[in-house]
């Protein structure tokens, strides 16, 4: 047997099961989305009509969907910096030689990682009430007029903002926190030794070091954050006013909600064409980054 | 590790293995022997609260049939339509099932149902004329019956007696305009007082509004929207304008928070809602309040009393091969003195009027409300988007409210909405012959 058959033998349980469990799935979701696929074509598939492209011209029509996609974008171009400056301040922190019971603070910054969304959302629900909450029970005390956090459209979004990154932050630290750790204390040393501040080390040793980390934690925050669901669903239902609806809770609501699968599926799809142009150009732009001195890349 | 446990250690994967193949053996068996006895089991899918009730009537049932085996599986309300489509979907249905009379129309355009008519024909126990009429012809579609009413919801006013007497009002309001005055008394937004709750991502109090207007709500068999009708805006117009009144908080229901110890300090002197919450109210607010509460018809436009019909039904699905015993089962379910101890059990209303002759029921001066309106209630168009079209009425109608459009334009949006939810289902009715036998 040649060696180019064996390693296709080798490699052909892995390309079955993600050909029946990944590709099958994506190339009947978009055959999905060319038809108008619904209640009444899961009665009978005689109601089924080929639309080709009507879903996705559609949903371009349609307020709701450029809404929600604003919501989304609003609350990943918030939500990621905000979360990933949290995580590497916290790193930071951790990784402070000054920082006292670590494995404590460690676990404690994790936590909300681990505890379920459910759980914590019904916590943060009775925190951010207008009457009862502690957070406005607090700008009372600062002579500040109460916010109505979840019921008011414009600061809802606000408060899932604020409640993603602090049940996200700490998984991001733990990266960082290997990320600085790997980063060689020699460095450090010689620019001590030179005289640099602890704003210059950071600038120019520790920022670039953590370079492809921050990379990586970037991409994958950012993929993340599009797929925004489960906070609005357990905090606000989309609500108030729709203003907490993203593309996927969109989706869900078409696909499982109204069993409109057809449609959901294009939402899917474009939700996938919009978050896999975000990445390629981070990487674009990062490669560029790559090269300050305007060398061609 | 000594050798004396090597051998020990290579002994014992001989051993393991008798065990196993006689273990696998015994599933094998006891799975055999499970998996018949699931056979001749009755599956009965209960939605919500109902659940747990239902396991404290079936001992008699059982005793009564031995031979009838009822296996619960209990749905929370959140996942359980989702769960039925996709049960239809694999061919998994059980036998029978609680179904939410909005959910029925979806249901038998999937032609997942099982007709009744014959069954109720030769009945002893169920009789048509004893129910309710709105909630009966729920569950009747294109002239034939898929459900039989299990318990019954409408919705109507809860109010603080003690309240209304301090602000000159003897009785409950009997009209819209009374209300209105009353709302107007009782509310004072200053001091964080409202006259009413009405959350505003709930869509059944203005639904109930809706429904009392003389115009259907939609039009020409089902195939379009009736939104821009002088009823329904007259009723848009009564909802909107309880919120631009200041006489009902702009909240929706997951602010409201705790809506029963907030009418009990006095915070809403009016509250919109369902039977469940006379127990609610029962076990939540302290003895002493508890004169100081009661319910009343919900006002009309010029008299009390028309609400929404809806409720449960009791359904059989038309895979199910044990039809007969779970005939049995809805007729005993259907029984006045089993629907008196579900009511004890859970406050569930039950459809029948035989069953509010006698028990807890027929004394309770907290339910009369709800008995004079149940007669009068109407019941909610019978396609399968209605559950979307009145999604999408709420969400349009809390644009309303928060000022972003007028009654006109919301009028207009929600008929706009709704002829584009309710485009696949005229295409169906068009074309009989592609939908044979399942277009309604």
């Amino acid at each position: 047997m040649n060696p180019q058959r064996a390693a296709w033998l080798f490699l052909a349980p892995a390309l079955l099961v993600l050909g029946v469990f990944f590709l099958l799935p994506v190339i009947a979701a978009l055959v999905l989305s060319l038809t108008d696929y619904d209640l009444y074509a899961l009665a009978n598939i005689h109601n089924l009509r080929f639309v080709a492209l009507q879903n996705y011209w559609a949903l371009l029509q349609r307020p709701l969907f450029w809404s929600a996609l604003g919501h989304t974008v609003y609350f990943v171009a918030v939500g990621v910096p905000l979360s990933m400056g949290a995580s590497l301040g916290a790193a930071l922190l951790l990784n402070s030689p000054l920082a006292k019971c670590k494995p404590f603070f460690r676990t404690a910054l994790f936590a909300p990682v681990v505890t379920t969304v459910v759980a914590t959302a019904v916590i943060w629900r009775y925190l951010f009430n207008t009457k009862y909450g502690w957070m406005n029970y607090a700008l009372n005390a600062l002579g500040i007029h109460p916010v109505d956090w979840l019921g008011d459209p414009h600061w809802a979004m606000p408060t899932i903002i604020l409640f993603a990154v602090w049940k996200n932050f700490g998984y991001n630290m733990i990266i960082f926190l290997a990320g600085l750790q790997a980063i060689p204390l020699d460095l450090y040393e010689a620019a001590r030794i030179d005289g640099a501040s602890s704003w210059r080390q950071f600038r120019h040793i520790t920022w670039p070091m953590l370079g492809p980390t921050l990379l990586m934690v970037g991409i994958l925050t950012v993929s993340g954050y599009f797929q925004l669901f489960a906070e609005p669903y357990v905090m606000t239902e989309g609500g108030p006013l729709q203003s907490t609806t993203s593309v996927l809770y969109l989706m869900y609501d078409e696909g499982f909600k109204w069993w409109n699968l057809g449609s959901a599926s294009a939402v899917a799809f474009l939700l996938f064409i919009i978050m896999f142009a975000v990445t390629v150009l981070m990487l674009k732009l990062s490669r560029r980054g790559e090269h300050p001195d305007g060398a061609p890349a | 590790m000594n050798p004396a446990a090597a051998v020990h250690m290579r002994r014992r994967p001989v051993r393991g293995m008798l065990m196993a193949c006689l273990l696998t053996c015994l599933t094998l068996l006891g799975g055999c022997t499970s998996s018949s006895s699931d056979d001749n089991a009755l599956t009965f899918w209960t939605v919500g609260r109902e659940g747990e009730a239902i396991l404290k009537l079936l001992p008699a049932f059982e005793r009564a049939h031995p031979d009838i085996h009822v296996k619960v599986q209990q749905l929370p309300l959140s996942a359980a339509h989702q769960k039925l489509l996709t049960a239809f979907a694999g061919g998994s249905t059980p036998d029978l099932s609680q179904l939410g009379n909005t959910w029925l129309p979806e249901m038998v355009a999937l032609n997942a149902l099982e007709p009744l008519q014959p069954r109720v024909d030769h009945s002893a126990v169920i009789k048509q004329g004893d129910y309710f009429a709105s909630i009966w012809a729920t569950n009747v579609i294109d002239g034939a019956l898929y459900g039989v009413p299990w318990y019954v919801d409408t919705r109507l006013l809860f109010y603080r007696t003690d309240l209304l007497k301090q602000a000159g009002f003897d009785a409950p309001p009997r009209n819209w305009a009374e209300w209105r005055r009353m709302l107007a008394t009782l509310s004072n937004p200053q001091r964080h007082t409202w006259g009413i709750l009405l959350p505003t991502n709930e869509y059944e109090q203005l639904m109930s509004l809706a429904l009392q207007q003389d115009e259907p709500l939609l039009r020409d068999g089902g195939r379009y929207g009736n939104f821009e009708s002088a009823g329904f805006k007259r009723a848009l117009e009564f909802y909107v304008d309880t919120f631009k009144l200041h006489q009902a908080p702009a909240i929706t229901n997951v602010e409201a928070g705790n809506p029963w110890s907030e009418f009990g300090h006095g915070v809403y002197a009016f509250y919109l809602s369902g039977p469940w919450n006379i127990g609610e109210f029962r076990s939540r607010l302290p003895a002493a309040q508890q004169d100081d509460w009661s319910t009343a018809p919900l006002p009309g436009p010029t008299t009390a009393g028309i609400g929404s019909a809806g409720g449960s039904s009791l359904v059989i699905f038309r895979s199910s091969r044990h039809k007969e015993a779970a005939w049995t089962l809805i007729e005993y379910l259907s029984q006045p003195d089993v629907q008196q101890r579900f009511y004890d059990l859970l406050g569930d209303m039950p459809p029948r009027r035989s069953s509010w002759a006698g028990g807890a029921l027929r004394d309770d001066p907290k339910a009369r409300a709800f008995r004079e309106q149940l007669e009068n209630a109407r019941p909610t168009p019978a396609v399968p988007e209605w559950e979307r079209i009145a999604t999408e009425m709420q969400l349009v109608a809390a644009q309303a409210i928060a000022g972003q459009l007028t009654i006109d334009q919301a009028a207009v949006e929600i008929d706009h909405r709704v002829d584009r939810i309710l485009e696949k289902r005229r295409w169906v009715l068009d074309h009989p012959q592609a939908a044979s036998g399942s277009a309604r």
